[in-house]
């Protein structure tokens, strides 16, 4: 979609060439053959639908795509050209109502992102122009403009750096709200450019737009006077994102290689298209299903009209002749003419109104949402948010939930924990009862309270204030304030901005930690790191060399001499990577602890040294060096010396670090899990982490298995990686899908089955080689493969994921066999396409900026909320709309049976039974509110029960509902009720002498008798199903009960002016003077009612078998449930 | 669509953009803590077990029977005698009028039906002409009528209906009463005489007003400019329907049932629900309490025969019946309401059955809340 919206505005010459050329500031340059400014697409974001122009159109064609309108508009047009049997308006208002409702409220809503797209649209950006800053409106920002964006300032497009405040030409941003990490990136300037910009001349080639975050490539071409001109190339380092931060730098100039709906962030976002419930779609089934119905009486009804008439004088009899028009009519036009008036006379089986209420009832609803003071958060001061009522109850269907990790899950917070050293533990406590409140806490068996040596301590705390690449931003006060997520810091001390940075927030993290325990690290300057060690004295260390962090190897190295002159290697890793190269004998001490603070989903690390003789040293290096320059094969050479100098290292301890969860985040996982839902994290955070996030919400548990298929996995000697993954994805299918045992059906879904638990994990990089492998027959292979080993798993984590590959993985799994309903929650602009592509999206109010939230369809303060907003408000808003669906269908069934009954015995002529306005107002007045009031307030099963007990959330799960087993059921008791209306007042006329006076009632008498009690029958259903009868249920259900008669009493008690034909004259009272209409009245509703009340004592056992199901979970409330529970219903 | 998604300003958090319902409402304060609001009004939930429901059984078992058995009673207690006399059979006395029928004839074709009643009519009897097979319900006959005429309107008595096609106009006069259910108003005259057992005839008297609805007589037909008291004057420039042999004018002598207020044509005006039917003929009086209405004996029953039915394959036929306070003899309310009652007594103890065998385990479910 924005694809396609993409090639439209920018053009057509583009796609041809595989580069753009941007030239900076507009400024030709020399030995280009020619300047030609190219046309690129302008930087306005365009997300609205309409324009005031073609709204009226555009809406009504979108309006009449809808099957059911269009049907509607159909039937109207019947109605006016022909001549039928009831008048154009009972349809045509009631359309003419539905269209303008829905066109205002999508009118509206196009106006608010009119709204928005005209606030990104107009925010002032500086434009640098002939040398002058020009303030500009951002969407008049042209490719080769070179803008100025100052610190917290958001990227207006994006950017190849040219210049940077700070003197070592790099500048940090923060991309929270483009892939969620919220820690600070370096980007580089290109190098050799002059300080002047506005002398500067040059070119920069670069690559078409691609919506990949992490990939850009290009040249830059550098004209100097009088010098050859330089090249440089390009990188991801280089380009700035549009959506980015600007951060700890006080000002940029960058130029803008893509603007608009070409920069990155644009293209990686989705088309909203409109989402639809699993709902409606059952709707549109069943409405097929009477559509058929509807044609197939109207062609029985036609045939039998023409057989009957083909008798001699029942066509017409010298009582009832033709008029000479009628006479004229060809014989065929006739017939089709009497088609489209069987039709007209029974279309009142699909009804409008269902369309009004069932979108009232959405409306109305969702307000029950905003309403929730459970969703009302006092931090930030808000409720829950409903952007679309549409999918309202696809909250209760929901089976898979993709949820983000930073920010959704985890408060994105890192926190010193506790660490170990030497074997023992240490927890920091706040109290002070110990000098320095570095307590033990716990310690190795029988060794209990007692410390590691003086010595190990510090050499540990040093080694936490050493190894990490952390700067500290601008030394001022003594207290330091951490800025990782720019959000405590600001908050609890808004003048003292300073605090550390660092890529990743857990090293801030250890630092601080060392902090709280005495050892404090002051800053690196000119590659020297000064700490102030328990003492206040200010050690020194001279900085050697740092041995980057990578994914692979998992740990990092710093090398330093000491003021003695001693060098010392301090490295800190993942356990995995650190264990091999230390001392076997340490390792067991520190184990143990390791693997209980992972399980307890704190992040851990290990810390080692060495210490290196100046032989070692000089050794590494020139190793290092050497590597560093190398010109091939650069990666392997610096990781094999890496490797070389990283061994036999002493263990000092280990860390542990929480990234503190969300509340109540654990608790919501397991009671989706108990729900019956998959849960998938889906993060761009790193693996470990990740992993330790899984752990800490127990969707790992101690038990689970997990089966990683990451880049790390897929490393293999002998193997390629296709080869390997190809490997891998057997094995894993092998192992959780063909070696579970076979479950049935029923028990697919339980969660307390005592089989192996299986977690899934994988990164983005396997992930779009399982997409995209180089073989294309193997792709949907593997896809299957990697759905049904997901299927079995009970929690799937995918990490390292782009924004859009996030949304890839929610349309597999969408698109899977049985189509699951997904839901998506996220909180930072990363989880946007997620959002929008799920059938659900939730946006978390959190600190990531309101991208998510304006994206999705609901959006809740904090995670816990999720909780309720599905089991609660999910589960009943299902159960309500499908009983409203299904009694719709239900009692337009046996209201239009009867009608289509009488036509055997009125000549097939297309008599309506009832009276016109019985016809009109049965659906919108007599039953419409009584089953509003029931959607809108029913519960069932009381929210506290429904919170209590997830698994009661399975038992409408798979629209169970909806399923065409309840809808047979409904269909089948309209259709006994309909023959039960008819033929029982069909007996009662075979002697129309029903008055004590002798007196003889007529075929409206009749109609009204019949819809009498079908007024009341339908009512009293409703009544019998509803378990929540507040004073509005009885309001309204008495009270349309009295409206109907009162009506009937009202309409039949005029002469009015404005009918042609006073039908109903006086009907109402003189049926209801006749005992014996009474009589007939009360037995046929009891009769059709009686089915029902049997059905629901007989349906007890069923009732007992779901009681069983919930017994596991709780016993206090499992009384009050059972007797809530026994009267399940369809 | 990508949505409002590219502000810079997104960190402040607390902007405009939410577009949705009631956001304007919920974004300053907490959340109303009413009951409605929050979900908790209070409410009666109840529960249908077999423990509520079996009780019920029994008590609409107990109800029913009884006014089954009463209906049944009162509707066998009604006497009803039915004569057709459509003359199909050669050697039925009105086969000849039924067959040399002609709508131009002016003398009247009679026939004569001798008949006896087993048992006396002890009370008022009401007298029915029955219509098999004639379809007062079809709809071009049922619409082919125009109320503001038969209710006085003198504008649609000069320009009726355009519903009233076929049967409008008449030689350029517009028809009164127009339309197809007035043009084809039952006009056989239908006489009863008793036969004593010594051959004398004495022809039983008919009250021929309070046959149709008093609504309808009152308010719903009127007569055109009802001051004006000469009916014939006041129909001038009308056409009698064609198939009438007079005019509308002429119905009845009486001034109260003559014209568009005639009862006869009032009854044939509500039209009927099925294609067979009875309508109310005439009442006969019960005189005093001494004599049964209608003795046990021979009747004859003297038949003005105008109407033609042949040509659709119709029946006529004369009722006569007595009424109670259900109306007239069906024995169909009698026979549901005791199936009814008995189902449900039937169902009452199979539930009580299963609910003794089975229920035990249950028992806890029946706690109500």
């Amino acid at each position: 979609m924005l694809r396609r919206r993409l090639n439209r505005l920018c053009g057509g010459d583009e796609e041809r060439v595989d580069s753009r050329t941007i030239y900076v500031g507009h400024r030709p340059c020399p030995d280009t053959e020619a300047f030609i400014p190219s046309k690129f697409c302008d930087n306005r974001i365009v997300s609205s639908k309409y324009t005031v122009w073609n709204f009226l159109p555009k809406n009504l064609f979108e309006q009449f795509r809808r099957i059911a309108n269009f049907y509607f508009l159909i039937i109207f047009l019947v109605q006016v050209i022909v001549d039928t049997p009831t008048s154009p308006v009972t349809s045509g208002l009631p359309l003419f109502f539905v269209i303008t409702v829905t066109a205002i409220k999508q009118g509206y809503e196009d106006w608010l992102r009119h709204k928005a797209d005209k606030e990104v649209n107009k925010y002032p950006v500086t434009v640098l122009e002939d040398g002058r800053s020009v303030k500009k409106e951002s969407e008049k920002i042209k490719v080769g403009d070179v803008v100025e964006v100052v610190e917290d300032e958001t990227f207006p497009c994006d950017l190849i750096l040219l210049q940077s405040s700070r003197e070592d030409g790099t500048c940090f941003v923060t991309t929270a709200s483009l892939d969620g990490e919220s820690n600070h990136k370096t980007h580089y300037t290109v190098p050799d450019i002059e300080k002047d910009l506005q002398t500067l001349t040059s070119a920069i080639e670069c690559e078409q737009p691609q919506p990949d975050l992490y990939k850009f490539v290009g040249r830059m071409h550098i004209y100097k006077l009088e010098q050859e001109p330089v090249v440089r190339s390009l990188g991801p380092e280089n380009l700035l994102l549009k959506g980015a931060t600007l951060k700890n730098t006080k000002k940029i100039y960058g130029v803008s290689v893509y603007t608009g709906m070409e920069t990155k962030m644009a293209l990686n976002y989705q088309g909203k298209s409109q989402k639809r419930s699993a709902v409606e779609k059952s709707i549109n089934a069943f409405l097929l299903v009477y559509l058929s119905i509807l044609i197939s009486k109207a062609v029985v009804c036609t045939t039998l009209k023409y057989v009957w008439q083909s008798k001699e004088g029942q066509d017409e009899p010298w009582y009832n002749q033709k008029t000479q028009k009628e006479k004229d009519t060809n014989m065929y036009l006739k017939m089709f003419t009497d088609f489209l008036s069987f039709m007209v006379l029974f279309n009142f089986i699909i009804p409008v109104s269902m369309y009004v209420t069932v979108e009232m009832q959405k409306f109305l609803g969702s307000f029950f949402i905003t309403w929730d003071k459970d969703f009302f958060d006092p931090e930030i001061q808000e409720g829950a948010l409903v952007n679309t009522s549409d999918l309202n109850e696809e909250l209760g269907q929901v089976e898979y939930v993709f949820t983000d990790k930073t920010g959704t899950l985890t408060q994105n917070n890192m926190e010193f924990i506790e660490c170990c050293i030497d074997g023992f533990q240490y927890r920091y406590r706040d109290t002070q009862s110990e000098v320095d409140g570095f307590t033990v806490t716990d310690g190795p068996v029988n060794k209990l309270q007692q410390k590691a040596g003086w010595e190990k301590e510090e050499l540990f705390l040093r080694a936490l204030c050493l190894c990490h690449t952390v700067q500290v931003k601008e030394a001022g006060s003594e207290v330091l304030v951490d800025q990782v997520d720019g959000i405590d810091g600001l908050l609890s001390q808004p003048e003292e901005e300073r605090g550390f940075i660092a890529s990743s927030p857990d090293e801030i993290a250890l630092v601080k930690g060392a902090m709280k325990y005495g050892f404090t690290f002051l800053g690196l300057e000119s590659k020297s790191m000064k700490i102030k060690n328990r003492q206040n004295d200010i050690e020194e260390y001279k900085l050697l060399h740092v041995l980057n962090f990578d994914p692979v190897r998992r740990r990092m190295s710093v090398i330093v001499q000491t003021k003695s002159g001693e060098t010392l290697l301090f490295c800190k890793g993942a356990d995995s990577s650190i264990f091999p190269r230390v001392r076997p004998e340490e390792v067991d001490r520190i184990r143990m602890h390791v693997e209980r603070n992972a399980t307890e989903g704190y992040r851990t690390l290990c810390v080692a040294y060495k210490q290196l003789s100046a032989e070692e040293y000089a050794m590494a290096d020139t190793g290092l060096r050497e590597a560093r320059l190398a010109l091939q094969d650069r990666e392997e050479k610096l990781m094999a010396m890496y490797n070389q100098v990283e061994m036999g290292m002493s263990l000092i301890g280990a860390t542990a670090v929480e990234d503190r969860l969300q509340e109540e985040a654990a608790e919501t996982m397991e009671a989706l899990q108990g729900a019956g839902m998959k849960v998938w994290v889906l993060t761009g955070d790193k693996m470990e982490t990740a992993k330790s996030t899984c752990y800490a919400c127990r969707l790992f548990q101690r038990g689970t298995e997990l089966l990683e298929l990451t880049v790390r996995t897929l490393e293999d000697e002998k193997l390629n990686r296709d080869q390997k993954l190809h490997e891998l994805l057997q094995e894993y299918h092998n192992k959780a899908v063909k070696d579970a045992p076979p479950v049935k059906a029923g028990v697919t879904r339980s969660w307390s089955t005592a089989n192996q638990d299986y977690g899934f994990i994988i990164d983005g990089a396997t992930l779009s080689l399982l997409m995209n492998p180089p073989h294309d027959a193997d792709a949907s292979q593997y896809k299957s493969l990697f759905l049904q080993i997901c299927q079995n798993c009970t929690a799937v984590l995918c990490c390292r994921m782009a924004p859009l590959q996030k949304a890839q993985i929610v349309k597999m799994v969408k698109n899977s066999q049985g189509s699951p309903i997904t839901l998506s929650i996220g909180d930072g602009a990363n989880d946007v396409s997620m959002i929008l592509e799920a059938h659900v999206g939730i946006g978390i109010k959190g600190k990531e900026g309101r991208q998510a939230v304006r994206n999705s369809d609901y959006a809740i303060p904090k995670l816990k909320h999720l909780k309720k907003l599905l089991l609660a408000h999910g589960h009943l808003y299902y159960v309500r709309i499908a009983h409203l669906v299904q009694y719709f269908f239900y009692k337009n069934l046996c209201f239009i049976l009867p009608q289509f009954l009488y036509q055997f015995f009125c000549g097939y002529s297309q008599q309506p039974l009832y009276d016109a306005a019985y016809l009109t107002m049965y659906n919108i007045c007599f039953t419409s509110m009584p089953i509003l009031a029931y959607s809108l307030l029913e519960q069932h099963i009381s929210i506290e029960i429904l919170l209590h007990n997830a698994a009661l959330y399975r038992e409408i799960a798979n629209n169970a509902m909806l399923r065409w087993r309840p809808f047979l059921y409904w269909t089948v008791l309209g259709i006994f009720q309909g023959l039960m209306f008819f033929f029982g007042v069909r007996f009662l006329f075979s002697n129309p002498a029903l008055q004590d006076n002798g007196q003889v009632f007529g075929n409206w008498s009749y109609g009204t008798i019949v819809f009498t009690v079908l007024v009341f029958t339908v009512t009293l259903k409703l009544a019998l199903d509803t378990r929540h009868w507040t004073w509005i249920n009885h309001f309204v259900i008495w009270g349309s009960l009295a409206f109907y008669v009162f009506f009937s009493f009202f309409w039949g008690g005029i002469i009015w002016p404005f009918l042609k034909q006073q039908r109903l004259y006086f009907v109402f009272a003189n049926v209801l003077s006749s005992v014996s209409a009474w009589l007939v009245i009360i037995i046929l509703i009891l009769l059709s009612l009686l089915p029902e009340i049997l059905l629901v004592v007989l349906r007890k056992p069923r009732g007992h078998h779901s009681q069983q199901l919930s017994e596991d979970s709780s016993t206090d409330t499992n009384r009050w449930l059972r007797s809530l529970l026994s009267p399940t219903r369809i | 669509m990508m949505a409002s998604s590219y502000s810079a300003k997104e960190e402040d958090g607390h902007h405009s953009g939410s577009a949705g319902l009631g956001g304007t409402a919920i974004r300053t304060r907490k959340p109303d803590n009413t009951a409605f609001k929050q979900q908790r009004l209070p409410a009666w939930q109840p529960i249908l077990t077999a423990g509520t429901v079996l009780p019920a059984f029994f008590i609409i078992g107990l109800i029913f029977i009884p006014i089954g058995i009463g209906l049944f009673v009162t509707s066998n207690n009604i006497k009803e005698f039915e004569i057709d006399y459509t003359g199909t059979d050669m050697s039925s006395p009105c086969f000849n009028c039924s067959q040399s029928f002609s709508w131009n004839s002016t003398t009247p074709c009679r026939c004569v039906l001798f008949f006896s009643l087993d048992q006396p009519f002890e009370s008022n009897v009401f007298m029915y002409y029955g219509l098999s097979n004639f379809y007062q319900n079809h709809r071009r006959y049922v619409k082919s009528r125009d109320d503001s005429q038969l209710n006085g309107d003198e504008r649609s008595l000069k320009e009726p209906s355009k519903e009233c096609e076929p049967y409008r106009t008449n030689e350029n006069k517009p028809i009164a009463p127009c339309g197809a259910i007035a043009n084809s108003m039952f006009n056989d005259t239908l006489d009863l005489f008793y036969i004593d057992p010594n051959g004398t005839q004495t022809q039983i008297p008919f009250i021929k007003k309070g046959i149709a609805w008093w609504t309808d007589k009152h308010v719903k037909f009127r007569n055109p400019s009802s001051s004006n008291p000469n009916l014939t004057a006041v129909f001038i420039d009308t056409a009698k329907p064609v198939n009438w042999r007079k005019p509308v004018y002429e119905l009845d002598t009486d001034p109260e049932n003559n014209g568009f207020i005639n009862e006869d044509f009032i009854v044939w005006m509500r039209t009927a629900a099925l294609p067979t039917f009875r309508k109310l003929y005439r009442i006969i009086q019960k005189k005093n309490n001494m004599t049964p209405t209608l003795p046990r004996g021979n009747y004859s029953l003297e038949v003005t025969y105008n109407y033609p039915v042949r040509s659709f394959e119709g029946r006529k036929r004369m009722i006569l019946s007595t009424i109670s306070w259900m109306g007239g003899k069906n024995p169909f309310l009698g026979i549901a309401y005791i199936t009814v009652g008995s189902i449900c007594f039937f169902l009452g103890v199979v539930l009580l059955f299963i609910h003794h065998k089975y229920g035990n385990r249950n028992n806890s479910s029946d706690i109500p809340n």
